[in-house]
C-alpha cells in the first residue's frame, strides 16, 4: 500500500476537520487528519460528543431503571444491551430463569443482530456508493422493528427484559412473525450478496482497504465481526455460551484479510447463522411455560396476590421502593453483541442502587485502532472504513 | 480461570510479594501491590501457560473512605487459551500507576479514560489526556465526590473546595 511522503514538512501538510456533523461520520464523530495531497498522514479522533454521562448515572439508579439507559448505548441493537445488562445482574444475584425467558431472549438477541448488521452493512454499502443495498437492507430492519413492537410496544429504545424474566409474555403470534420475516430475509441476503460479492466498484473500493493483522487486532481489543474478518474463530456464543447458545447450532464465519471487505461479508454471513439460529428456537421453543422467574425478590408478584396476601403485599412494597438487591460483590458478565463484546462490569454493595457500573464497549476498543487503519489511504477511504468498524457513537461515548 | 495454577504460577514467578485472592460467581480476582502491577501483568501476558494476551477493560472504582482510595480493574482473557481473570491494585489519590499502553495496545485509551474519570495518572502513558470530557472540563466526574449533577450542582462548590483540580 502506498504511504504517505514522509519528507514533507509542517507547511506543505493540511489540516482537515473532518466531522462531527458530517453525514458520513454517523452522527457525532469528530477526526482530526494530517493531509498528505489527498491522503492521510496522521489523524486524531475525538470523541466524546455524545458523552451522557451513563456511568455515573447507573450509580444513582435502580437496576431495574438502568435497563433504560442501556438500549441508548448501542442503538442499533437495543435488545442486546438490554439482555446483556439482564444477565450481568442476574448472575450477580444466582437467578436462573425459566427455559422459555431464555429462548425468547435468544430470539431477540439474534433478530437484534441481524437489525445491527443489516444498518451497519447498508449504510456501508451506502458510503461507499451502494444506494440499493441500504434501502433493501434497511426495509428488513423496518419488519424486524414491527417485530420489537408488537412484542415490546417499542421500536427501538424498547427497554424490555426484566431481570429474572419478562415483563408480559410475548404476542401469541410471535413465531408466525418472525418466521414470516425470515421467508423475505433470505432472499435479499442473497441479492445483496450477488449485487455486491463480485462487483468491481465495490470491490475497488473495499479490498485490501483498512486491513489489519490478527495480532494487533487482538493488541488493540477486538472483538466481533471485526476480529473474526482477520481470521479469527472469537465469539462469546461458542466459547463461553450465555442463554441457550449452546443447544444450537452454527457455524462462525471467518475472512482473512482483516479489510473493509472481509468485515463486510462476515457481518453478511453473520446475518444467515443468525436466522438459522432463529429457525431452531422456534422450532425449540416450548409454547406455554412461565415468562418470568418465581423469585419475588426480583419479579413483582401477581396483583391478585398483591391484595389478598400479607407476604405477597410485603414483596410488592419492597421491589418497588428499594428495587433489586443484589448481594455485595462483583461481577463482570460479556455477552456477543453486535460489534463484539459487550460487557458490564459491575459493584454492588447490597443496595438497591449499584455502587459502580463500568460498561465495556466494544466500538471503543475498536475505534481506538482507528487512525492505524486509515493511515496512508485516501479520504474517501475513510469512509468506508469508518462504516465497517461500525462505530456507534452512543455506545462509544457511553 | 483455575485458581490454584494461577496461586502456583504466581508465587514462584514473584516470591515474597503480598497478594491476595478471591473468587466469585465463578470468577476469579487477584489483588496486588501498586507497584507489582505492571511486571504481574507482563507476566500473566508472556507466560506460556496462561497468555492473557487480550486487555478487555481498564478501569477504576472510587472508595472515599478507604486507604487507599481507588481500586484499578485490569479485566484480561485468554483468547488462546480461553481464561479470564480480574487484576485488581489499590493507589492513593495523587499516585501514579506505571502505564501498561506498551504491553497492549487497548490500555492506550482505557487508561486515558480512567484519567479523564478519576484522575488517575499513568506513568509513561504516550498520550495521557481527556478522552470523554472536553479539555477545559473542572474535575474527575465518576469520582463518588463529583455531585451528579455536575457544575449546576449547589455541592460542586464543596467539590471545587475539596478536591481542587
Amino acid at each position: 500500500m502506498q504511504i504517505t511522503d514522509d519528507s514533507l514538512e509542517e507547511g506543505q501538510l493540511m489540516t482537515l476537520n473532518f466531522g462531527p456533523t458530517h453525514p458520513a461520520t454517523h452522527g457525532t464523530l469528530h477526526l482530526i487528519a494530517t493531509m498528505d495531497g489527498e491522503r492521510i498522514r496522521e489523524a486524531e479522533p475525538i470523541i466524546g460528543y455524545l458523552h451522557r454521562g451513563k456511568e455515573k448515572m447507573g450509580e444513582h439508579l435502580k437496576y431495574n431503571q438502568y435497563l433504560t439507559m442501556t438500549d441508548r448505548m448501542n442503538y442499533l441493537s437495543p435488545a442486546l444491551n438490554n439482555i446483556g445488562w439482564c444477565l450481568a445482574v442476574e448472575k450477580l444475584m444466582g437467578v436462573d430463569t425459566p427455559p422459555r425467558v431464555k429462548w425468547v431472549e435468544t430470539i431477540s438477541c439474534e433478530l437484534a443482530r441481524i437489525m445491527d448488521h443489516t444498518v451497519c452493512n447498508g449504510i456501508n454499502a451506502f458510503d461507499v456508493g451502494a444506494a440499493t443495498v441500504f434501502f433493501y437492507m434497511f426495509q428488513q430492519r423496518e419488519v424486524i422493528t414491527e417485530i420489537f413492537e408488537q412484542m415490546t410496544g417499542a421500536r427501538l429504545t424498547i427497554s424490555w427484559p426484566r431481570i429474572g424474566g419478562l415483563p408480559y409474555d410475548v404476542p401469541p403470534d410471535f413465531k408466525d412473525q418472525v418466521r414470516a420475516f425470515l421467508k423475505g430475509f433470505y432472499p435479499v441476503l442473497d441479492e445483496c450478496d450477488k449485487l455486491l460479492r463480485n462487483n468491481r466498484i465495490f470491490l475497488d473500493r473495499t479490498a485490501g482497504v483498512g486491513a489489519i493483522t490478527k495480532e494487533r487486532a487482538i493488541s488493540y481489543g477486538f472483538t466481533g465481526p471485526c476480529l473474526r474478518a482477520t481470521g479469527f474463530e472469537y465469539d462469546l456464543r461458542k466459547r463461553e455460551p450465555y442463554l441457550c447458545y449452546d443447544q444450537v447450532d452454527f457455524d462462525v464465519p471467518v475472512g482473512t484479510n482483516g479489510d473493509v471487505f472481509d468485515r463486510f461479508f462476515v457481518r453478511m454471513e453473520e446475518c444467515r447463522q443468525s436466522a438459522r439460529i432463529i429457525e431452531q428456537c422456534l422450532e425449540k421453543m416450548p409454547d406455554t411455560g412461565p415468562f418470568a422467574v418465581d423469585d419475588y425478590r426480583v419479579i413483582l408478584p401477581p396483583k391478585e396476590k398483591v391484595y389478598n396476601e400479607m407476604e405477597a403485599m410485603i414483596f410488592h412494597f419492597k421491589l418497588v421502593i428499594d428495587g433489586v438487591k443484589p448481594p455485595a460483590g462483583e461481577i463482570y458478565q460479556g455477552l456477543e453483541a453486535g460489534n463484539g463484546e459487550l460487557g458490564f462490569y459491575i459493584v454492588s454493595d447490597g443496595s438497591g442502587k449499584p455502587y459502580r457500573v463500568k460498561v465495556r464497549s466494544p466500538c471503543f476498543y475498536i475505534y481506538a485502532a482507528y487512525p492505524e487503519l486509515i493511515r496512508g489511504l485516501m479520504m474517501s477511504d475513510v469512509v468506508a472504513v469508518l462504516g465497517s468498524l461500525n462505530i456507534i457513537a452512543g455506545e462509544l461515548d457511553r | 480461570m483455575d485458581l490454584a495454577i494461577l496461586n502456583q504460577k504466581l508465587t514462584g514467578a514473584f516470591s515474597g510479594m503480598a497478594y491476595s485472592t478471591a473468587e466469585a460467581c465463578g470468577q476469579a480476582t487477584v489483588e496486588v501491590p501498586a507497584d507489582r502491577v505492571k511486571d504481574v501483568l507482563k507476566f500473566l501476558r508472556d507466560d506460556a501457560d496462561l497468555q492473557f494476551d487480550m486487555l478487555l477493560d481498564v478501569t477504576a472504582v472510587d472508595y472515599p473512605a478507604r486507604t487507599p482510595r481507588f481500586e484499578i480493574v485490569y479485566i484480561l482473557v485468554s483468547t488462546e487459551r480461553r481464561h479470564r481473570i480480574r487484576i485488581k491494585t489499590r493507589i492513593e489519590d495523587g499516585r501514579a500507576l506505571q502505564t501498561v499502553s506498551d504491553l497492549w495496545r487497548s490500555a492506550d485509551w482505557g487508561e486515558r479514560e480512567c484519567f479523564d474519570m478519576f484522575g488517575i495518572r499513568f506513568d509513561g502513558h504516550p498520550n495521557l489526556k481527556r478522552i470523554l470530557n472536553p479539555d477545559n472540563f473542572y474535575g474527575y466526574p465518576l469520582r463518588k465526590t463529583y455531585p451528579l449533577r455536575g457544575e449546576r450542582d449547589p455541592a460542586f462548590l464543596d467539590y471545587k473546595e475539596t478536591e481542587p483540580a
